[in-house]
């Protein structure tokens, strides 16, 4: 399986060291590339097996998930989001003291220059099938002290089994969450606690049944912890 | 007529002998421990998954043989259906209900229980 996830990633090394392309060829190159690890077009699986072989999240959604200026920046300088890759499974191993994550399974995701990843995020934001869902959702983003997000994220909701909400604190499988206020859009944050598998049905994480205003205590947690503080005047 | 009497027969068949509900397959039991719950409770269900370092509670071992034939397959199907505290254990455990539905659940106590008591692997 590692072999077969480090061959996926050698061949979309090669797929993406792209420059941009002319403008009307560019949406089937990008479906193309980014198909060889992502999912491009909904809807979400509910297939077991293909939670197990897919290597990276579905970006058909792109646009109603992330930000676009985050996302224009990282596919120019990718750093990893998820500790122990997209399926944690297929990147743990056995140690003397119990599983760790194998780093030497992992491979990096491509970095493009910055025409090229102009040219994909102006493309895959207009990837919105879940508009919908998002309508649902009305959140004003709010404030919640550091403190008492941290003992709500970690003490009374448990988020920190799976997530990260400092670099040095929180779970590996899940996807890193002190930088999740800066990559996703927070209507996307809201609609995904309260209901994860309306997204992906085979998703990972948990619908923990959250009132509106416990949804929304936890948002304002990573707005807190995500938020760049303001360069002094 | 004779399909009238056929068919009340096999009403009254039905109701007096229901079908067995389907038997829990540990097997795909094991696929579903594989995705779900090693992240926590470890490749081999020893419960040192990769995110138990950070974890306030131990997870729990599911090969120890004494500890999990203390719980009944009832509690355990609580335990992943609804969360560690819908059985007086840790939220840090929890509830899959949304996750997977009542017959993959089974399906997972299922592989428990070969897990802990009959050398499953």
């Amino acid at each position: 399986m590692r072999k077969v996830i480090a061959l996926g990633g050698a061949a979309l090394m090669t797929a993406l060291s792209i420059t941009s392309v002319r403008a009307a060829e560019a949406p089937a190159k990008i479906q193309k590339d980014c198909a060889v690890c992502h999912q491009m077009s909904g809807p979400a699986s509910p297939d077991l097996a293909a939670r197990q072989t897919r290597k990276g999240p579905p970006l058909f959604f792109t646009g109603n998930k992330f930000r676009r200026d985050w996302l224009e920046a990282w596919l120019q300088k990718p750093t990893r989001i998820r500790p122990a890759g997209d399926f944690a499974p297929d990147h743990a191993a056995k140690g003397p003291e119990g599983d760790a994550v194998d780093a030497a399974s992992l491979s990096g995701h491509p970095a493009v220059d910055a025409p090229a990843a102009k040219q994909i995020a102006d493309y895959l934001m207009t990837l919105t099938p879940n508009t919908a869902l998002l309508a649902k959702e009305d959140y004003t983003p709010g404030r919640v002290s550091a403190r008492i997000g941290a003992m709500d994220f970690v003490k009374f909701k448990g988020c920190s089994g799976c997530h990260k909400d400092t670099p040095k604190y929180g779970g590996f499988s899940g996807p890193e969450l002190h930088t999740a206020w800066q990559r996703l859009q927070p209507p996307f944050i809201v609609s995904y606690i309260r209901d994860p598998a309306a997204w992906e049905p085979r998703t990972l994480m948990p619908n923990k049944h959250l009132n509106t205003a416990g949804i929304h205590k936890l948002a304002n947690y990573l707005r807190t912890i995500g938020e760049k503080p303001e360069k002094a005047k | 007529m004779n399909k009238l009497f056929i068919l009340a027969v096999f009403l009254c068949g039905s109701i007096l002998y229901p079908r067995p509900a389907p038997a829990a397959d540990a097997v795909h039991g094991k696929t579903l421990y594989r995705v779900y719950c090693t992240q926590c409770h470890g490749l081999s269900g020893d419960g040192k998954g990769i995110n138990a370092p950070q974890l306030s509670v131990q997870p729990r071992n599911h090969r120890d043989r004494a500890e999990m034939s203390a719980r009944t397959d009832d509690d355990l199907f609580k335990a992943i259906k609804e969360g560690g505290q819908a059985v007086n254990k840790s939220i840090l455990m929890p509830n899959w209900d949304g996750n997977m539905t009542d017959a993959e659940i089974h399906d997972v106590v299922a592989y428990l229980r070969a897990l802990c008591c009959a050398g499953a692997k």
